[in-house]
């Protein structure tokens, strides 16, 4: 029964062209990320002198050309992505914990419970909570681990509240009154009941958490806030980039095509997903 | 209706007051302080300097200080620009952001709406496939990338507009900043209408309206568009907030004279009274916000009442 649900949902993702071909630009920019920077000969904190901003020309080993003190803008970018990537996984799994565990708890607990922990969720997201997140970053220092934690707790919100929708559903269901009349405790029937019949969404809404998260850590670096040199995130190129831009475009096109890419193939991927498992009817 | 408009706006109070709290003593929480330099100042001036800003009272007293002049509506000193107070900083920037920030809002819903609709009366079709293709991309770029890229094209290679800069009045300067920030907003908005357009659309009474014989745009104008609407009334509070912190890099990659700039400059200098005042501008324009989505729920939607 499980298993033919998720066949067809393979199934129908599958024929969906358009998010095919992104989930195979995201495994390519990823495998780029974690082996490109070993196919090129240089160094992403080398100083290059004698080719310093120099264009991509295909006469040297710099194949997308350096940025103003000489850097290989090619294992700059796929260094910096990689960071970008890793920071998106982790933040998204730090929002994924405790937007289930939130939800999770608010939607089976219910009641006055509920309604206070889900007034609290529409009190957050009414702030700008960019404004925290910067406070949080120039307050505790850059660090990374802050970074993502401060990132993966403004990213959850919108996960409990869909975990939370969909735990008020299950629990009406028999088998959760048969674990009720088991005796199971609350907590065991949440983490064994309740969680697991709940995933599906929750990995779509996953998918598209990813990319919101990578951009707005790309957002902090921009502003120089995030990761500090001479380490790069995509977003620390591209602020580099915009004010290079009038001399040197492939500074600012190298790393701000690979994020619309990036983000781009995501999303289609996500919204694939979605579409495939068709999260809102049934 | 006036009276709901006065309470809501009196239960804003108490709002901001929680919110100046927090960011009052999370800023002060902050190691370091507003007079920190490259060479430590002697202990005399920076004691003179505390004393004149108050900083050498217990920070009690500095909060209920803080408090009671809000209540007159003084912001206080700013710290780090010397001799301004930030009442006048942000009353100097503040209309080039609300400039920037109210065309890119009334762009994003004037395209935003009519997109989406027409993309729902011709769901599936290629003009449908090609819209909302676009709108991916509108969500998935940020702005710092997009606004970039126009200037690139559109300043450096076609020389139609300027890159960045700024002149008061000019219109050219803030073309592609305001394009860069009404994008994602957009697709979303049209995004919203065209999914909450096509749910419209099949309801009985549209069937109904179609079939006394009216006219399809009296049919969408009269009957359709109000109801499709309440879920892009939903995101407007977002849609500010996106906004919001989209022009703090918009503006900078522009060189708007903005307040934008002043958020995180003003954290990095532990210019206390400078955040304190940016937050309260910004959570007041929300709240407003919030508000004036309940006023829209209840015209766009008669079963809504307002208590």
């Amino acid at each position: 029964m499980i298993s033919s649900l998720v066949e067809d949902a393979l199934l129908r993702l599958r024929s969906n062209k358009a998010a095919m071909w992104a989930l195979a630009i995201v495994l390519g920019i990823v495998t780029l990320t974690v082996f490109g920077p070993w196919l090129n000969p240089n160094g992403s904190e080398t100083l290059d002198w004698s080719h310093v901003a120099s264009k991509p020309t295909g006469q040297n080993a710099h194949w997308f050309g350096t940025d103003r003190l000489g850097r290989d803008l090619f294992v700059r970018t796929l260094e910096g992505a990689r960071v970008s990537l890793a920071v998106g996984l982790v933040a998204s799994a730090v929002s994924l914990l405790v937007g289930i565990a939130y939800g999770a708890v608010a939607g089976y607990i219910g009641g006055r419970t509920d309604r206070v922990m889900m007034r609290i969720i529409e009190i957050l997201s009414g702030l700008p909570l960019i404004f925290f997140v910067i406070f949080l970053t120039v307050i505790f220092g850059r660090s990374v681990y802050l970074l993502f934690l401060s990132i993966g707790a403004v990213g959850w919100l919108t996960m409990a509240r869909i975990v939370r929708g969909q735990t008020l559903s299950i629990r009406q269901m028999e088998f959760i009154e048969a674990a009720v009349s088991c005796g199971a405790g609350t907590s065991r029937i949440i983490v064994k009941h309740v969680i697991p019949n709940i995933l599906g969404p929750v990995i779509v809404y996953a998918t598209l958490t990813v990319p919101q998260i990578i951009m707005f850590e790309s957002f902090l670096s921009f502003l120089g806030l995030g990761i500090q040199e001479p380490h790069a995130s995509l977003g620390t190129l591209i602020a580099e980039g915009a004010g290079e831009m009038e001399a040197a475009a492939w500074i600012l096109l190298v790393p701000g095509g690979l994020l619309a890419a990036l983000l781009l193939s995501l999303n289609i991927f996500g919204d694939g997903l979605r579409d495939a498992l068709d999260v809102k009817g049934r | 209706m006036l009276r709901y408009f006065l309470t809501r706006l009196a239960g804003a109070v108490p709002t901001l007051f929680v919110i100046v709290t927090i960011t009052f003593f999370l800023i002060r929480a902050a190691p370091g302080g507003p007079f920190d330099q490259e060479q430590t100042l002697p202990p005399e001036i920076l004691g003179n300097l505390q004393s004149a800003y108050g900083l050498d009272q217990p920070i009690w007293t500095q909060y209920g200080r803080y408090l009671g002049a809000l209540a007159h509506g003084d912001f206080g000193p700013s710290f780090k620009y010397k001799d301004f107070s930030v009442t006048e900083l942000i009353g100097q920037g503040f209309p080039v952001t609300l400039e920037l920030g109210t065309l890119a809002m009334g762009l994003a819903l004037i395209l935003g709406i009519p997109i989406g609709t027409f993309a729902a009366l011709r769901q599936n079709s290629a003009a449908d496939y090609v819209a909302m293709s676009l709108a991916v991309v509108g969500i998935a770029i940020p702005s710092f990338v997009v606004l970039p890229f126009l200037g690139l094209l559109f300043g450096i290679y076609l020389h139609w507009l300027p890159v960045a800069g700024w002149e008061p009045g000019s219109i050219r300067h803030l073309i592609l900043p305001v394009a860069a920030l009404a994008l994602p907003p957009l697709s979303v908005i049209a995004r919203l209408a065209r999914a909450s357009m096509l749910e419209v659309l099949r309801s009985h009474y549209i069937r109904t309206a179609i079939a006394k014989g009216l006219p399809l745009h009296t049919v969408i104008l009269r009957h359709a568009l109000r109801p499709a609407l309440i879920p892009v009334a939903s995101y407007l509070p977002p849609a500010v907030a996106s906004i919001m912190t989209g022009s703090l890099v918009v503006e900078s990659i522009a060189g708007l004279p903005g307040i934008g700039r002043y958020m995180v400059q003003g954290a990095l200098n532990r210019d206390y009274t400078l955040v304190l005042g940016m937050v309260i501008i910004y959570s007041t324009l929300l709240i407003l916000m919030g508000l004036l989505v309940d006023l829209l729920y209840a015209w766009l939607d008669p079963r809504v009442r307002l208590q």
